[in-house]
């Protein structure tokens, strides 16, 4: 089978290897440029089930914030993104809010919760 | 309760700060303070709500708030005194700190040890000299970060943004998320300013485009941005006429840089390099003022918060251990008073032990002169210290006297002496 060259950048830490990969097909045969393995873990992601961590926010009634920022406890598939973010967009929590709590759990069924990244007191009458 | 004396002040409670707080109290600061201008901790972290923090100090990839909860929670169980929604007005030399609050009202506070943790602010358009007319719709990212991640409103529909900054870039994958349009990142450098990582994962995963070597020549719009005219630059930063192209949008968003903020380092006297905007720092971040430290983006701008932590626990334990040293000190420190007929004593100053190693010679000047037989006497309080007698004493004649290594257990009573000149 013909070998292919292509380029990736590595996001899995901030040194932000640039790769160079040779694959046969969706196997990587040899990778240059990366400064650790998970250079290789991130290139096989890419081509079969490339993922994102998402990060957002929702809305909070009651809290010191109009808003709570959320995470995804793993990275969620590419493609369903946007799906996430209509989902999340719907939610309204009531403060207090803490962190870690699970705002939506087994998001569009992926098996991955999303968490709260931080603590929302309620707001208190005399601020 | 405030203190009015503190081992450690710190002003700012972002990394930096709540990690210089934490080190100061763990290596054995008595009282340590953080006064914060904000409403809570964490300084710009709440706001950064994308992961990619703590990598290097946690092993894990966690949201700014996240991060920033760690180190509150860590404070909060050292009992270190805070001030919120406080402002620093001022910082002496002296390390006197002068600051304002809604609860407090005006507070003078006095510190062994400061640390400055100002962070940094955004670059803005005034700085940058952007030519065209002055509509709403011209944010600093940061700005734009806040509005869209903590107060809940988005500043604009479309957008460009000038600055391949990691600010810019993560604002234009999170402006997608809220339904916005990224028209463009503009750069005007020949390379991206930012991380690469936030290049594939914020602009190239969102078909964002980014043009290198390109500026906005002219902002467009009366009342709101309606475009901006970007134009291509050569090596010499030139533009290149011809390459102009109007992009509509309703929003400008500058992700231009980062300058440390020094207000009230300049104020204590800490000398700044030219070429960071920070103070020139030493090995163990202490300013060119004694006693007087500065960790994090007020240094100079890291690109990784876990830098800016380590920096300030680096920066805490230095602060601590000035403190503690200045405390020790100061209860073996006596001053030299002058007492009747002395115009002065030199030195003003005496350590304690320093009699464990040698007499200490006094050396003075007394108002009136005396022409008969007098005491030299140096007291603590109604206690005589050690004497000795000169046949008479002029103005013109410096005296001398000689505290003997005897007199070793009689100084450590005292907490100051006073040097008297009498008749026989």
């Amino acid at each position: 089978m013909a070998h292919e060259h292509r380029k990736f950048i590595c996001i899995t830490c901030p040194r932000g290897c640039a790769l160079d990969v040779t694959l046969e097909g969706e196997v990587v045969v040899q990778m240059e440029g990366n400064s650790c393995k998970r250079g290789i873990d991130y290139v096989t992601g890419e081509l079969n089930d490339p993922r994102r961590m998402v990060t957002t926010t929702v809305r909070v009634r009651g809290g010191v914030h109009p808003l709570a920022p959320v995470y995804t406890e793993s990275p969620i598939p590419k493609p369903r993104i946007f799906d996430l973010l209509a989902v999340i967009r719907k939610v309204e929590l009531k403060a207090p809010v803490k962190i870690g709590d699970v705002v939506i759990e087994n998001a569009l069924g992926t098996g991955i919760n999303i968490l709260a990244s931080r603590n929302i007191p309620v707001k208190s009458e005399a601020s | 309760m405030l203190k009015e004396r503190y081992d450690v002040i710190v002003i700012g409670a972002g990394p930096a700060g709540l990690a210089a707080a934490i080190e100061a109290k763990k290596t054995g600061a008595q009282d340590v303070l953080v006064v914060e201008r904000a409403q809570e901790l964490g300084g710009i972290l709440q706001q950064c709500i994308h992961n990619g923090f703590g990598l290097l100090i946690f092993k894990k990839d966690m949201p700014g708030p996240a991060y920033a909860q760690h180190f509150i929670d860590e404070l909060a169980g050292l009992h270190i005194d805070t001030l919120l929604d406080a402002m620093a007005l001022n910082v002496t030399s002296e390390r006197h700190v002068y600051a304002t609050s809604r609860t407090s009202g005006f507070l003078e506070l006095d510190t062994r040890a400061l640390v400055l943790a100002m962070g940094c602010r955004e670059r803005t358009r005034a700085q940058i000299a952007l030519p065209g007319t002055r509509p709403a719709g011209v944010y600093t990212a940061g700005t734009a970060q806040r509005f869209v991640n903590i107060e809940g409103f988005m500043p604009g529909k479309r957008f460009v943004i000038l600055g391949s900054g990691d600010i810019g870039m993560i604002m234009a994958r999170r402006l997608t998320f809220e339904g916005a349009k990224v028209e463009r990142v503009l750069e005007i450098m020949p390379f991206l300013t930012g991380l690469t990582r936030n290049y594939v994962q914020c602009l190239l995963d969102y078909d964002i485009p980014l043009q290198l070597q390109h500026t906005v020549k002219r902002i467009i719009g009366n009342d709101r941005v309606e475009a901006i005219e970007s134009v291509q630059i050569d090596k010499q930063r030139q533009p290149i006429p011809g390459t102009e192209e109007i992009i509509p949008c309703d929003t400008l968003l500058l992700s231009v840089g980062l300058i440390p903020e020094n207000e009230l380092s300049r104020k204590a006297g800490v000398s700044l390099d030219p070429v960071t905007g920070g103070p020139f720092v030493d090995e163990k971040m202490q300013t060119n003022v004694p006693g007087i430290f500065a960790a994090g983006n007020v240094v100079h701008v890291y690109d990784l918060v876990d830098w800016v932590t380590q920096a300030g626990l680096l920066c805490g334990r230095n602060a601590a251990q000035y403190a503690i040293a200045e405390r020790k000190h100061h209860g073996r420190r006596v001053k030299m008073k002058a007492g009747d007929n002395v115009r002065y004593v030199v030195p003003h100053v005496l350590d304690k032990e320093s009699l464990a190693e040698s007499a200490q010679r006094l050396q003075m000047r007394v108002t009136l002169p005396i022409e008969e037989p007098v005491w030299v006497e140096v007291m603590n309080g109604e206690e005589r210290v050690t004497r000795k007698t000169e046949l008479y004493v002029r103005p013109g004649e410096m005296v001398n006297i000689d505290i003997p290594q005897s007199a070793y257990d009689a100084v450590q009573r005292a907490s100051e002496l006073s040097v008297r000149v009498v008749r026989r």
